[in-house]
């Protein structure tokens, strides 16, 4: 299947070796390859601090770490979680497939490519060092709301600026990946042939450069607030907490979108892959993606309904969030309906593709239960809340990430992975999460509230189950980086095209695609749009 | 891609380059002497310093390799609209970084000043919090002086700020009149143009600092005077320093223009920066508007 257009240039003569290859790389793939294992790092750095929560609430009362140590864990786990795992993750998806996806020789924007990366192991290096600050590491909860946010203690001011500096490389990614989306399509890759995983991108990408400087405002506030006397959010000064609440979700909403979008097409590559059968309904998976996103902006007060909002505002954002479960709803719908009468099998990314649909789709159900205002008023700010959207997060996007690392390992790395191992990875990780996280939502609704090491004893019950479960999902995850180091370091060689039912440019390119792809662009015979 | 030739055909993709790893170096560590400052421990300052030094010579370094590649030709068509389309977005997200602060000025002055006053369904907060407390804006009189200090006036808009207005405006003008000399080949009216920008952009600049100074040392209003001052000094302080940067980097575009860089129909670097210094011209019509007129 290797294209003849595929143009073999061999400038990689000249590049530097060993570590400076990495510091100083202007390649898409390679910097792709930082990202994901940069992800990696942090998805274990964070997973570990989970597993000290679900230790501590094992059983009632306080067994293992000091209440300000619990709540470091909650808010760097989240912190970690978001910014560190999974938005990086999905930027290093998009480096390394969205330039072979549309036949582009790069990224757009290839040294600011290397910045946007390179920037975040120095900002996590800012985060992680505060749990060696006195006072501790931030403990007021990732959503940093003030007062309690500037009672933290050296901590502080390392934290604004780490999300400052994570936010720079979010944006700077975000431009490049525009730009190189809209000016460097091969020939013939008309908007409408881009596989959903460029076009979730794309809207991920619009919704990055409109939210993250909120943030950047946001927390740039808090930090005049605390060091220079400004009364932003100080009723005594004419301020008002809460206005630091609407401008966080501002940016929070359409984060929530940010982390899931690219997930969506992750999914709607591989469902048509391995039901062998297109897409049910593109044009309408394009246009639902870019509704949610537009939606997204105009929702976020539904994180705040019990603060005391005027009622009319209680009643717009709660119709607008319900609003969002019409998109939400054709996509969940037409991934089901690709799959209808399809011959379908069950390797390892379709598995995880599979139990994407069906738990995200509870997550987006317990997340209808929230968004109805007199409803959220009794589940807010329980583990009702914590259930939720770790199923939208990790059943979620984080499978979905698994899903796309099965998926696109082979034409990586050149070889197979186990999948034995694989589906192994599966199945623990599928039972063990649903332990995890469903008793929640009984917890929950029995008011067992969130972000608290001690509880009542009538809620111990489910929190050990949770706990055994939060247990066996961690272990499970050192299977899964054991499969990737497996097939990294050899295995059966993978075709070009690896999978049977696979379509698209990035299948047509050698596995493991050479360093640079597409110096010429493919020819156009070649863009069929394929499942898309 | 060594000749110029190639450029055409093969979208230019850069070599190795270090200057980005030092561009991150040198703001990290900038952040951590900023925080060390803020935290009151004693090396910040030196720290913060270094690394600003180490940031200045990023910046020569960077913006240096990249002009050279486009004084050879390198960049054609092609690569340009890949900066213009960074450019245009890296814009857009300076326009929603101060829509934060915008967005905060508005809702305190429409909702959430009223409502200390007992507006809408407030009364209980008002009878409970601060009784005595009457909404007004701007608002001198502050609910309550712990922690903060009252201003005794704001600054007007038809003095210097209406002054302000107008050469930032003029500002504008010659800007483009300098691109339409550019256009033209006229050198000699694109460097005029130009040169009376970087003056017009600097006189601001003096104008608001000295504005800044009878704010501070004959009106009493500071950052710390409640949601007046915090919001009139982060907003018009981060537009002045978005000024002070558009000015700088016209500052270079002059000196290129001056050393023969651009051609009439290649010029992207000039363009962007026209394009910034329109972004600041635009944030102040509605710092003009919204924070010292009504």
């Amino acid at each position: 299947m290797s294209d003849a257009a595929v143009h073999h240039d061999h400038h990689d003569a000249h590049h530097p070796t060993g570590i400076m290859r990495w510091l100083t790389t202007t390649n898409h793939k390679d910097i792709g390859t930082m990202y994901l294992v940069f992800s990696l790092m942090m998805f274990f750095v964070g997973g570990a601090m989970a597993m000290v929560i679900r230790l501590e609430l094992f059983q009632p009362g306080l067994q293992w770490v000091d209440p300000q140590f619990f709540n470091s864990m909650t808010t760097m786990h989240a912190l970690v979680m978001i910014f560190g795992a999974v938005m990086p993750a999905w930027t290093g998806f998009a480096n390394w497939m969205i330039p072979m996806m549309i036949g582009a020789p790069d990224m757009a924007l290839p040294r600011l490519n290397n910045w946007s990366f390179w920037i975040l192991p120095f900002a996590f290096t800012l985060l992680l060092m505060t749990l060696f600050l006195p006072g501790g590491a931030p403990a007021g909860g990732w959503t940093m709301y003030p007062p309690l946010v500037l009672q933290t203690g050296a901590a502080f001011p390392f934290l604004i600026f780490a999300v400052h500096f994570m936010g720079a490389s979010s944006v700077a990614g975000a431009i490049n990946i525009i730009a190189t989306v809209f000016n460097l399509r091969a020939p013939g890759m008309t908007l409408m042939k881009l596989p959903l995983f460029v076009w979730t991108w794309i809207i991920t990408a619009f919704l990055l450069i409109a939210s993250i400087p909120v943030l950047a405002g946001a927390v740039t506030m808090l930090l005049t607030d605390k060091f220079f006397g400004t009364a932003f959010f100080s009723a005594a000064g004419g301020g008002d907490p809460v206005m630091f609440q609407h401008i966080f979700w501002f940016f929070g909403h359409p984060e929530v979108y940010i982390l899931i979008l690219p997930a969506f097409g992750i999914v709607s590559a591989i469902i048509p892959t391995f039901a062998r059968k297109p897409l049910f309904g593109y044009s309408s998976m394009v246009y639902a993606a870019a509704s949610i996103a537009f939606l997204s902006f105009i929702v976020w007060a539904h994180h705040m309904f019990t603060v005391g909002m005027p009622l009319a505002g209680e009643l717009f954002f709660m119709y607008a969030t319900i609003l969002i479960a019409v998109p939400t709803g054709v996509k969940v719908f037409n991934w089901v309906a690709t799959m209808w009468q399809s011959s379908m099998t069950f390797e390892t990314p379709m598995l995880f593709s599979i139990a994407f649909v069906v738990l995200f789709t509870i997550g987006g159900f317990s997340g209808l239960m929230l968004g109805i205002t007199p409803v959220d008023f009794q589940y807010h700010d329980t583990y009702f809340v914590v259930a939720h959207f770790h199923y939208v997060l990790v059943t979620g996007a984080i499978f979905a990430l698994m899903a796309g690392t099965y998926f696109w390992l082979p034409k990586w790395t050149g070889h197979m992975y186990d999948e034995t191992l694989g589906q192994l990875h599966f199945w623990l990780s599928t039972i063990s999460v649903n332990v995890l996280f469903f008793p929640q939502h009984f917890l929950g609704l029995a008011g067992m509230p969130r972000r608290i090491p001690d509880y009542a004893v009538q809620f111990a019950d489910w929190n050990m189950v949770s706990s055994l479960g939060g247990f066996v999902f961690g272990v499970s995850q050192l299977l899964f980086l054991a499969v990737i180091v497996k097939c990294a370091r050899g295995g059966a060689k993978a075709r070009d095209q690896v999978w049977e039912g696979a379509r698209g440019l990035e299948w047509t390119l050698p596995s493991p695609p050479p360093y640079h792809s597409f110096s010429t662009p493919p020819a156009p015979a070649t863009i069929d749009g394929g499942y898309r | 891609m060594a000749n110029a030739q190639a450029a055409h055909h093969h979208y230019f993709v850069p070599e190795s380059s270090k200057w980005p790893i030092i561009a991150t170096i040198s703001i990290f560590t900038m952040f951590v002497g900023g925080a060390l400052t803020l935290n009151d421990s004693g090396v910040g300052p030196e720290v913060l310093g270094a690394g600003f030094i180490l940031f200045v010579y990023m910046l020569f370094g960077w913006f240096g390799e990249v002009i050279r590649e486009s004084e050879k030709g390198i960049y054609g068509q092609w690569e340009d609209t890949s900066f213009r389309m960074g450019m245009m977005w890296f814009i857009f997200s300076e326009v929603m970084f101060f829509a934060a602060f915008f967005g905060a000025l508005f809702y305190a002055r429409v909702l959430s000043v009223p409502w200390l006053s007992g507006a809408g369904a407030e009364a209980t907060t008002h009878a409970v919090l601060w009784p005595e407390f009457l909404a007004d804006w701007p608002l001198l009189k502050l609910p309550s002086d712990y922690g903060f200090s009252e201003a005794k006036d704001v600054i007007g808009a038809w003095g210097v700020p209406a002054l302000n207005t107008a050469i930032l405006l003029a500002s504008g003008g010659t800007v483009t009149w300098a691109h339409w000399g550019l256009q033209k080949n006229n050198r000699g009216q694109l460097i005029l143009g130009l040169a009376m920008t970087v003056a017009l952009g600097a006189i601001f600049v003096f104008m608001q600092a000295e504005e800044y100074s009878h704010a501070y040392h004959e009106l009493g209003l500071t950052m710390s005077t409640g949601i007046y001052g915090a919001t009139f000094f982060l907003l018009t302080g981060f537009h002045g320093f978005h000024v002070t940067m558009g000015t700088v980097m016209l500052a270079v575009i002059l000196a290129r223009s001056i050393r023969g860089h651009f051609k009439p129909k290649h010029h992207f670097a000039f363009e962007a920066v026209a394009w910034y210094w329109h972004f600041v011209d635009v944030v102040w019509i509605g710092l003009f508007i919204f924070v010292y007129w009504i």
